[in-house]
């Protein structure tokens, strides 16, 4: 009897220590993710940034020089053919996702809210499921033969990218846009309604400009997602190095002639500096993503 | 125009749109599952690939996706769950804990291509893990941490507030009460999130190129020995995953059945991903069950 009260601890001391496991174990995981953040920016920056301070390829000659030609004599490490590429594609998968996600949110929350809810939502879920291989395949076995039978030529190319971009987008912006328009207090659109106005005049002029800081974020944050992905626009674009004249033209993206290059190049070489340098770009591109994100959050706040 | 008139064009325009939404995702799986289905069988599922004659298979792919997906697990959950917990429960309002939140935000934007190649540098390369399954399990815990970090929270904020005060009225310390007040009502949708993520690790292959390698060395499954080059259960083996095989064989595919192989790999990821979905649901409701005394 004796001997047991002796062996237990006092409560007090307990609690202590559950207190302080806690706290360590949890603030470890934390300070863990920040360290891995900085890591990812530190690593990629310093051989990104290798290119222009130590092979002296300068900045402007990569951001603005036409022609890649690393191989070259002299070699020649412009990469405009990649960022324009980058940057088109991003664009027009937005112009025709966009729209087309508005539709469907609107659908679920102001046309048929409930049903239309049930029909749509794991439409868009089984949308984002999709693996981005697997739309790779899709549009190499549907789109580039269907545009290839449209309009000749080979097929790849910015249109089959940005095609293919727009579909993997669409859950992206469609469920951010949703999460907006729900958001919505009802009393809005009632007093609307009663003043006499039809659906579509209260969508319009109503809830749009309420919601449109909000819409935004969800098209900025699926233009990120297009911006970064690699595999499935690498398998359709058809990867020339070229800037874009056209839109049924082979191009590359950032993405791209990284996903390409970067296995047959030696750590180290210019050719393989330039190309950690065009992850740095990838790597801005998201800052300025994420900053627009937050400054479109904040006016949706006021 | 009357108004009422650009009311109907405008509802029967969303309406269409919506709808055709529904269609492409309806052609989007009968396209893959009717293209590729006839492709598996057993034969397909269990066996190494051919590079050069038809007849090859998916096994040891399909080996390692499940392989790695299990090592990222046991990543990411202690991690992920910990750095949520932490957030809901221990972060006050403040300009760290912004920080902190946009850290999460900022690593889950990154594409997945430069958290590839970041592991490409420092866990292939700096660390000397070469390609191998562990450089991509870590590579696709940094993919899939915030993820997981946000779903946390969002669960242990779920919790009613009752159930905490409970707690601290009963003079419980306050990992005490996470540990056996909050988890077992937030574990429902944490293993729902778990899944969900799962599925996304499942389809992932940009990260996974630079840092699992692109081929698998000929697996011997009844070597069960872990340090063994060519047992299946040796981590610091490369391994090529289904995503990554799926786009290896489009790209640059040369036997003559590239086309069926890649038909009949997509059609496996898809069913394994929406397995992964519907399990999500049903296993989150049956621990909800489990844990709570509803019906």
């Amino acid at each position: 009897m004796n001997n047991k009260l002796k062996s237990r601890r006092p409560l007090r001391e307990k609690h202590y220590w559950e207190e302080w496991t806690g706290r360590i174990y949890t603030s470890i995981c934390v300070v863990f993710l920040i360290v891995v953040m900085f890591s990812i920016v530190y690593f990629v920056a310093s051989k990104g940034l290798s290119t222009f301070f130590q092979d002296g390829v300068s900045l402007s000659e990569f951001l603005s020089g036409k022609t890649w030609n690393p191989a070259g004599e002299p070699a020649a490490y412009g990469a405009l053919p990649f960022i324009t590429g980058s940057f088109i594609t991003t664009f027009l998968a937005a112009l025709i996702a966009s729209p087309l996600s508005l539709c469907a949110a609107l659908f679920m929350t102001e046309i048929v809210p409930g049903k239309g809810k049930k029909i749509l939502q794991p439409a868009i879920e089984l949308l984002s499921g999709i693996p981005s291989v697997v739309y790779g395949f899709i549009g190499l076995s549907v789109i580039v033969p269907l545009l290839r039978s449209i309009f000749g030529g080979a097929g790849v190319g910015i249109a089959a990218g940005c095609l293919v971009l727009s579909v993997m987008i669409l859950p992206t912006v469609t469920s951010i846009m949703a999460d907006a328009l729900s958001a919505l207090p009802k009393g809005l659109r009632e007093s609307s309604y009663a003043l006499g106005a039809t659906r579509w005049q209260t969508i319009y002029r109503v809830i749009i400009p309420t919601v449109l800081p909000a819409l935004l974020t969800g098209i900025v944050l699926g233009m990120a997602r297009a911006f970064g992905e690699a595999l499935a626009v690498q398998m359709v674009i058809g990867n020339a190095p070229h800037v874009p004249t056209s839109l049924l033209e082979s191009a590359s993206t950032l993405t791209s002639v990284i996903t390409l290059s970067m296995g047959n190049t030696t750590m180290g070489s210019v050719h393989n500096n330039a190309l950690w340098s065009m992850a740095l770009v990838l790597l801005v591109m998201t800052f300025v993503f994420v900053i627009l994100v937050r400054l479109l959050e904040r006016r949706n706040r006021v | 125009m009357k108004a009422k008139t650009v009311d109907k064009i405008a509802t029967s325009v969303i309406v269409v749109l919506a709808l055709f939404i529904v269609v492409l995702l309806l052609g989007l799986l009968g396209f893959i599952l009717i293209r590729g289905i006839g492709q598996i069988n057993w034969h397909f599922l269990t066996s190494a690939p051919q590079l050069l004659k038809g007849g090859g298979g998916i096994g040891p792919q399909l080996f390692n996706s499940i392989f790695l997906l299990v090592l990222t697990l046991i990543i990411t959950i202690p991690l992920g769950w910990g750095g949520g917990i932490y957030m809901a429960e221990y972060a006050k309002p403040g300009r760290i804990t912004s920080f902190i939140r946009l850290v999460v935000e900022v690593l889950s934007s990154f594409p997945s291509i430069v958290i590839g190649l970041f592991g490409l540098l420092l866990i292939v390369n700096t660390f000397g893990l070469g390609f191998s399954l562990l450089s991509g399990a870590m590579a696709l815990a940094i993919f899939n941490l915030p993820l997981m970090v946000r779903t946390t929270e969002q669960a242990f904020r779920a919790v009613p507030k009752e159930q905490k005060e409970a707690g601290l009225a009963l003079g419980l310390s306050k990992w005490k009460i996470i540990t056996s007040i909050l988890l077992p009502v937030a574990l429902p949708s944490l293993i729902t999130g778990t899944i969900l993520a799962s599925g996304r690790i499942f389809g992932e292959a940009a990260a996974l190129m630079f840092t699992a390698g692109m081929s698998s060395p000929p697996l011997d499954f009844t070597d069960w020995n872990p340090t063994s080059p060519r047992s299946p259960i040796n981590p610091l083996r490369p391994a090529e995953t289904l995503a990554v095989h799926i786009w290896k064989v489009n790209s640059e595919g040369i036997g003559p059945d590239s086309k069926e192989i890649a038909a009949g790999a997509s059609a496996v990821l898809v069913l394994l991903v929406l397995a992964f979905n519907l399990s999500a649901r049903w296993i989150g409701r049956v621990v909800y069950r489990r844990m709570t005394a509803s019906k």
